[in-house]
C-alpha cells in the first residue's frame, strides 16, 4: 500500500489498539467525564472569571476539555511513545516499508481525534445535564482551539519522550508535571482566586493558553470566539516541540 | 508456482564438498569489506569482510560481546559505521530507501509485539507496509500459528512469539532474510522447530543471514560459517571444514548435519508445522524434486517437504 491508503491502514490499527486499551479507555475517556461529573456535583454557585460572573459548571466545562485534551494528546501519547519504543516496535517498523513520518503523524492524528471526540463527549454532557450553552457564533473558534491544542500537544509528547526512560515512568512524570500546571493556569479553579506571580508562571506554559482559548468561546457571546494571542502562543509550542523531536527521537530502545 | 520452475533446491542434507568448501556461484546478496565500528574508545568492530551468496544461510557465529549484533545492524541499516564499505542488496544500508526495506526481513533480537493485536490482525497490518506481501493467512500457516490466528499476541507463550516474529519478517516476502540469535532462550524442542523454520526458508528461495552463539545450529542449517571473536572474523568455511579444523579427534567431517529426531520421538506440540514433513520423510523414496512437484496442497506445505 502507498499514500492516503497506507495512512489509513496505519491509522485504523492505531486507533483500534488505542481503544483495546484499558489504560486508555479508564484514563482518557472515561476520566475527564468522571471529573466533570464529580466538580459539576461538588462546587455549586458562581465564580468570576475576567471580570464576569458565570456559573461553576460553565466554567468547569471548558476547563475539564482542557483537561481531556491533553490527557489524549500529551499524556496518552508520551505513555505510548515510550511502550512502543522500547518494547521495540518502533525498531522494527523503521525496517519495514512504512516512512517514519507515518508511524508518527498516525498516532498523532489519533491522539487529535480523541481529544476532539472528547471534546464533543463534555459538550454534550455540558449542554444537556448542566445547561452550558457554546453560542454558535463562537463554535468555530472552540473547533479550531481543540484541534491546534491537540496537535501542539501532541507534537509536546514526541518531543518529551525522548526524556523518559522507561514506559512505567511516563505516566506518573507526566501525570506530575500537568496536576500542578492544571492548578494554577485556571483549569480547576479561576485565575482570580489564584496569586498573581503563580499566574506569572503559569502564563510560561502552554496549558494556561490552551484553557483561555478553550474558555472564551464558552464564556463571551460577542465575537469570534478565536483568542488569537493565545492559541499562537499553543501553536508556537507545538512548532518548537516539533522541531526538537526531529532532532531527538529515538526509535530504538533507550535501553540498548 | 514458482516452486515447480525453479531448479531443484540445495536440501538442507544434501551432501557438502567437505574440502573446498565451494560455494554456489550465484551473484553476492551481502558483501562486507574491511567493516569498522567503534564505540567511543572501544573498537567493536576491527575490520571484516562477509560474502553472503544468493539462497544460502550463512551463519555469524561467536560468543557474546563478539561484535555479531552489532555488524547484523550495520547490515540492516539501524547502525553507522566508521569504516569500510558495506552492500546488502546491491545498495549501501545506511543509504537505502522504503523500496531496499521491502525487500529485506529482520527478526530482531528482542522485540515485543502490540499486545492488543490478534495474530491475524498484526500479520495483516506488515502486510499493508509492503508492495508484494505474502497472504497473510498462508504465512501464518507457515510458521506454524495457524490455530492460535485470532489469539491476541499476548495470549502467545515465548516460542510461539518468536513464530510471529517470522511472520512478520515474511510477510513482504523478502528476498533477504536476517535472523538476529533466532534461538536464544529456546528448550531443545522449541529450537528444533526453529531449524525446520529456517530450513524452510531455504527451500523457499531466500538468502538468510544468522547470527548464533550456538555451535550446533550453525552445524545444523548454515552452508557456510564466520566465526567472530572479538570484532575480527578468526575462521570461516562450511560447518564441516569447520568441524575437522576444531575438532581434531572427529573420525571424519559429516557430510550431513546432525540428523533431526524422527518424527515419533518428537513432542506432539511439533506436529502441527511437521504435518507435511513426517508424510514426506514415510515416503521417503521418493526423489526431492519428485516430492516437491507431486505434492498435493497449497505451495507452502510443498515448501515444507522440500525442506526434508
Amino acid at each position: 500500500m502507498r499514500g492516503w491508503r497506507l495512512f489509513a491502514h496505519q491509522f485504523h490499527t492505531d486507533l483500534l489498539r488505542f481503544w483495546r486499551n484499558p489504560q486508555s479507555r479508564y484514563f482518557t475517556v472515561a476520566l475527564p467525564i468522571v471529573f466533570l461529573v464529580i466538580f459539576a456535583s461538588l462546587f455549586k454557585g458562581t465564580t468570576v472569571v475576567d471580570g464576569q460572573r458565570i456559573g461553576m459548571t460553565t466554567f468547569y466545562v471548558p476547563g475539564i476539555m482542557t483537561l481531556g485534551i491533553i490527557s489524549a494528546s500529551f499524556v496518552n501519547l508520551t505513555q505510548v511513545i515510550v511502550t512502543q519504543r522500547e518494547n521495540g516496535e518502533y525498531k522494527r517498523l523503521r525496517g519495514t516499508p512504512l516512512p517514519a513520518g507515518f508511524v508518527i503523524a498516525s498516532r498523532a492524528v489519533v491522539g487529535v481525534v480523541i481529544a476532539v471526540v472528547m471534546s464533543a463527549l463534555l459538550l454534550l454532557i455540558g449542554r444537556f445535564a448542566y445547561n452550558v450553552r457554546v453560542p454558535e457564533s463562537t463554535m468555530v473558534g472552540l473547533v479550531i482551539a481543540v484541534i491546534v491544542g491537540a496537535a501542539a500537544f501532541s507534537c509536546i509528547a514526541f518531543a518529551v519522550a525522548t526524556w523518559i526512560t522507561s514506559p512505567e515512568a511516563a505516566a506518573p512524570t507526566t501525570n506530575l508535571t500537568v496536576l500542578p500546571l492544571y492548578f494554577i493556569s485556571g483549569v480547576f479553579v479561576s485565575d482570580s482566586i489564584i496569586p498573581h506571580f503563580l499566574r506569572d508562571v503559569a502564563t510560561v506554559f502552554p496549558i494556561h493558553h490552551l484553557d483561555e482559548a478553550i474558555l472564551r468561546p464558552v464564556i463571551h457571546t460577542h465575537g469570534s470566539g478565536i483568542a488569537g494571542s493565545d492559541l499562537l502562543i499553543v501553536a508556537a509550542w507545538g512548532v518548537a516541540a516539533l522541531l526538537i523531536a526531529t532532532r531527538t527521537f529515538r526509535w530504538s530502545p533507550l535501553a540498548d | 508456482m514458482r516452486l515447480m520452475s525453479d531448479p531443484p533446491r540445495q536440501l538442507a542434507c544434501a551432501p557438502r564438498d567437505a574440502g573446498s568448501g565451494e560455494r554456489t556461484t550465484s551473484a553476492p546478496v551481502i558483501q562486507v569489506h574491511a567493516l569498522r565500528k567503534s564505540y567511543g574508545e572501544h573498537e567493536v568492530i576491527r575490520g571484516i569482510d562477509i560474502e553472503v551468496r544468493r539462497g544460502e544461510i550463512y551463519a555469524f557465529l561467536g560468543p557474546n560481546g563478539a561484535g555479531k549484533t552489532t555488524t547484523v545492524e550495520i547490515l540492516e541499516g539501524y547502525r553507522s559505521r566508521d569504516g569500510g564499505e558495506v552492500s546488502v542488496l546491491n545498495e549501501d544500508p545506511a543509504h537505502a530507501g522504503s523500496r531496499w526495506r521491502a525487500r529485506i526481513g529482520l527478526v530482531l533480537q528482542s522485540c515485543m509485539m502490540p499486545a492488543e493485536l490478534t495474530v491475524r490482525e498484526l500479520v495483516e497490518l506488515y502486510a499493508g507496509y509492503y508492495p508484494h506481501p505474502r497472504p497473510a493467512s498462508e504465512t501464518i500457516e507457515l510458521v506454524g500459528l495457524a490455530d492460535k490466528r485470532d489469539a491476541r499476541t499476548k495470549q502467545l507463550s515465548g516460542g510461539q512469539l518468536r513464530r510471529l516474529d517470522v511472520a512478520l519478517a515474511l510477510i513482504g516476502d523478502p528476498d533477504l532474510v536476517f535472523l538476529d540469535e533466532p534461538t536464544t532462550g529456546f528448550d531443545p524442542s522449541a529450537r528444533h522447530h526453529a531449524w525446520e523454520v529456517v530450513a524452510n526458508l531455504r527451500a523457499l528461495g531466500k538468502t538468510i543471514f544468522l547470527t548464533t552463539h550456538y555451535m550446533d545450529e550453525a552445524q545444523a542449517l548454515a552452508d557456510h560459517v564466520a566465526v567472530i571473536v572479538a570484532g575480527q572474523i578468526v575462521a570461516q568455511g562450511t560447518p564441516a571444514t569447520l568441524g575437522a579444523a576444531t575438532t581434531p579427534s572427529a573420525t571424519s567431517p559429516s557430510p550431513c548435519p546432525r540428523p533431526r529426531p524422527p518424527p515419533s520421538s518428537r513432542p506432539s506440540s511439533l506436529r502441527l508445522l511437521d504435518s507435511a514433513t513426517t508424510v514426506a520423510s514415510t515416503s521417503a523414496r521418493a526423489s526431492p524434486r519428485e516430492r516437491c512437484t507431486s505434492s498435493p496442497g497449497g505451495r507452502w506445505r510443498a515448501a515444507n517437504r522440500c525442506a526434508t
